[in-house]
């Protein structure tokens, strides 16, 4: 039995009187999709922040490649190997595509204390940064500004900086948010060979995306996993239909 | 290199070269005066390139950076005082004394700023937006009084230097040697600037200063990050601070003025905001206007206020960027 890459174990995270997360367990393993899914208010990106470092849960553990990184900040754990994609882009607007993901690469080689040679030129940098570029398909585009990419080239932007990280996991909140059925179905397409070089665990709004992605599927409500299964199973649940999926499965 | 400038580039050149020239005709026209000025320019330039590092390329809106400028200041002063004196600085628990050789000052001035910036940096990073403008005005503050309630150093008054610092192989007193030393410096200044702008670590203060949340999900820290821009940006303010009080050959207080803080901000404002020639257009602009204007009105002050507001209004990217557009990447 391998080790899941990524995993939770009873996570609990409380604000006052509302618990955000209750006893969150579920895991990654090599290779795959799973999604997380849920309605609003279930306690979605509560439950990515404390994956990723940004918010620390009340107990509970939060583990990747086996060790407890509960404790780490998001930017060890980003170091650790956690690539991180948000719901509302998080691009330096003013910089170029190249540069943003030379900024990931910078991340992930792990040394920015350099003062004088220009970090567009340094070869290694670069070669991250345009691997990643080619394979979300944006070196066409590398030179413009951020601010200037259409919102699916953003979007696509957005794993090309978590890409250039060279992760263990990816987290990706909400990829197909804003995108077109066009733009949703080249992100499937992509996210579908994606998650050979990495597992993903993906947050998702989009049924007919997570249905056609997902390896397995585990639905948040109220801040408590009711069901994890493979797409069939998850179908076929009864208190799943019940709580969530009500007319549209 | 030349063949492939951009605007910028040339708008750059061509103000490194006006700046150059003005003075030499100065000195051809027996006009020593106008040499002075010129040398303000520069030192005020200098000052402002160093806030342009914490303000352009950090985002921190710092409104102490007159602490570091008084603090190179002061660093001349009390090492000139001793020497002039012939008294030693300390003499337990090791002696120092004191000097007039410039590059000991600048030494001097460039460490200790630094030092108070690693300081002032590491308690106001804590805090962001108006905290951290009041935070370090709050600072700014502090050295002021201190400075005016330091009595061994002249306290209100500052301190007097009877002749200007020495620098090896030059005649300092003479205007346009002096003019020439501080031009050398902020010129070499200026170019490890665009070299920090360009480099690894430039790009990540950019994007921290853009979005810190994303630089953190990379693996690096914003604060840090921050704090070192902070750090060297104390530093070459500081250094200004040093040949400003060596260019009037007099320090106090007011060096530490949140007045002064507020003049440079407004100095980068006024040439561009992270453009790496906005604070030396911003300083020789104040200059001229300050001369121009001051001397027609004593209300020059309005003038400079409507200009201001011109540009925060109209041209986002102040002067240079009126004139250049908006910035590009090196590759």
């Amino acid at each position: 039995m391998t080790e899941p890459v990524l995993e939770t174990r009873g996570i609990t995270k409380r604000f006052g009187a509302l618990t955000a997360s209750e006893d969150v367990s579920l895991d990654l393993k090599a290779g795959e999709i799973h999604a997380i899914i849920g309605p609003n208010g279930a306690g979605k990106s509560t439950l990515i922040q404390q994956i990723c470092g940004l918010l620390h849960p009340d107990a509970g553990q939060v583990r990747l490649g086996g060790a407890d990184v509960t404790r780490m900040a998001a930017a060890a754990r980003a170091r650790a190997g956690l690539g991180r994609t948000f719901q509302v882009s998080q691009l330096a607007m003013e910089d170029t595509v190249l540069q943003n993901v030379v900024l990931g690469a910078l991340g992930a080689v792990g040394r920015p204390w350099r003062f004088f040679g220009a970090a567009l030129r340094d070869a290694e940098l670069r070669d991250r940064a345009e691997a990643a570029l080619a394979q979300v398909g944006l070196c066409d585009v590398a030179a413009m500004r951020c601010a200037d990419l259409s919102h699916g080239q953003r979007r696509q932007l957005e794993v090309a900086v978590a890409l250039s990280l060279s992760p263990r996991a990816f987290v990706m909140d909400e990829p197909m948010a804003g995108l077109g059925a066009e733009g949703s179905k080249r992100m499937t397409g992509f996210l579908s060979e994606l998650r050979g070089t990495a597992p993903i665990l993906l947050v998702e709004h989009d049924m007919d995306a997570v249905f056609a992605l997902a390896d397995r599927i585990s639905v948040l409500v109220y801040g408590r996993i009711i069901a994890t299964g493979t797409v069939a199973e998850i179908r076929a649940d009864r208190a799943v239909r019940d709580a969530y999926l009500g007319e549209e499965a | 290199m030349i063949g492939g400038m951009s605007r910028e580039g040339w708008i750059n050149l061509a103000v490194l070269a006006g700046l150059l020239v003005v003075p030499l005709w100065a000195l051809w026209a027996d006009e020593p005066f106008t040499i002075t000025l010129a040398t303000r320019v520069v030192i005020l330039a200098l000052a402002a390139v160093g806030l342009n590092i914490a303000l352009g390329l950090g985002g921190l809106v710092s409104l102490g950076h007159a602490v570091f400028f008084g603090i190179g200041g002061y660093a001349m002063g009390i090492l000139a005082h001793h020497a002039q004196t012939y008294t030693s600085v300390m003499e337990w628990p090791l002696l120092i004394e004191g000097t007039k050789s410039m590059p000991v000052v600048w030494l001097v001035a460039v460490v200790a700023s630094a030092l108070a910036a690693l300081v002032i940096g590491v308690l106001s990073l804590r805090t962001s937006g108006v905290y951290f403008i009041m935070i370090t005005l709050a600072f700014g503050q502090m050295f002021f009084y201190f400075a005016i309630s330091w009595s061994a150093y002249g306290g209100e008054d500052g301190l007097s230097i009877y002749v200007r610092n020495g620098f090896p192989g030059l005649n300092t007193l003479v205007p346009i040697q002096f003019f020439g030393l501080c031009f050398a410096i902020l010129c070499a200044v200026l170019w490890l600037t665009a070299r920090l702008m360009r480099s690894p670590f430039g790009l990540a203060l950019n994007a921290a200063r853009q979005v810190p949340v994303r630089v953190e999900t990379v693996g690096l820290n914003p604060v840090r990050l921050k704090l070192v821009a902070f750090v060297i940006s104390g530093a070459i303010t500081g250094l200004a601070g040093a040949l400003f009080a060596d260019l009037n050959r007099f320090v106090s207080p007011t060096m530490f003025s949140w007045q002064f803080s507020g003049e440079i901000i407004i100095l980068v404002i006024l040439g561009g905001v992270g453009r790496l020639f906005g604070p030396v257009v911003g300083a020789a602009v104040f200059v001229v206007l300050e001369h121009w204007l001051g001397g027609l009105t004593e209300f020059w002050l309005i003038w400079l206020g409507v200009i201001l507001l011109l540009i925060v209004l109209f041209a986002r990217g102040g002067i240079v960027g009126m004139l250049a557009g908006r910035s590009v990447a090196h590759d």
